[in-house]
């Protein structure tokens, strides 16, 4: 299950929610991303995300789906945000859930990797006197290169 | 044609998005983006080098070499940071 949204999340809710999509659940991962509260040494003001709506939800299925191909998954959930954050909250949320914790482990760090250069979200960082777009890093596209061996 | 922009290069065009009206003579992405360049000083300067530029058409991962038509709908963007 996908979901592209503005509001927070609850990972209590959402466990709860993925407990009733699915039974015999031996194993559950979950990954939060959260908004640091420094850009490198600078105290970091707010976390803008922009997207591109109809392309991230096309995108975020195609992950999922590539995730239930890959490991035998009871059930996985993607929630990720957009707008204006504050340092402290949480962008991301993956929770994949399977019989056995190497399933649940591994799909979820596979995910989340995939997310960070094939979710269509830009990252633009305000600190007290400066605004900055956030470049991709070179070591997220060779995490997600990793998954392709 | 809509074609759409995003992040810094939104920012450097001023816009998110516009029409474009494109001819037969603009099969590719790249002569797309050659066309775009005749606008003005701000196109050129945000593809004079492509290498630091993603496109997608109709919401898909594209490359410059891909054909387009008229009813597609085109983006740029740099490299994602999602997660």
């Amino acid at each position: 299950m996908i979901k592209v949204q503005e509001e927070d999340f609850s990972l209590t809710d959402e466990i709860t929610f993925l407990k009733k999509r699915c039974n015999n659940i031996g194993a559950l991962s979950t990954f939060i991303g959260i908004v640091r509260d420094k850009r490198e040494d600078e105290k970091l003001v707010s976390m803008t995300l922009e997207h591109y709506p109809g392309m991230t939800e096309k995108m975020l299925n195609k992950i999922d789906t590539e995730a239930l191909n890959r490991w035998d998954l009871l059930a996985t959930t993607i929630i990720h945000r957009y707008g204006k954050l504050l340092p402290g909250e949480q962008i991301v949320l993956v929770i994949t859930a399977s019989k056995h914790r190497k399933e649940a482990i591994e799909s979820c760090h596979f995910i989340i990797d995939w997310l960070k250069t094939k979710g269509p979200f830009w990252k633009y960082e305000k600190t007290v006197d400066k605004g900055f777009w956030v470049d991709a890093k070179s070591q997220d596209l060779d995490e997600e290169l990793k998954w392709n061996n | 044609m809509k074609v759409l922009y995003f992040s810094w290069i939104k920012d450097k065009l001023g816009k998110s998005h516009e029409e474009i009206q494109v001819s037969d003579n603009i099969k590719t992405i790249n002569d797309l983006i050659t066309l775009l360049k005749q606008n003005n000083e701000n196109y050129k300067d945000v593809f004079k080098d492509t290498s630091s530029i993603k496109v997608s058409i109709n919401m898909e991962t594209a490359s410059f070499e891909d054909s387009v038509n008229d009813n597609d709908e085109v983006a740029f963007f740099p490299p994602m940071t999602g997660g």
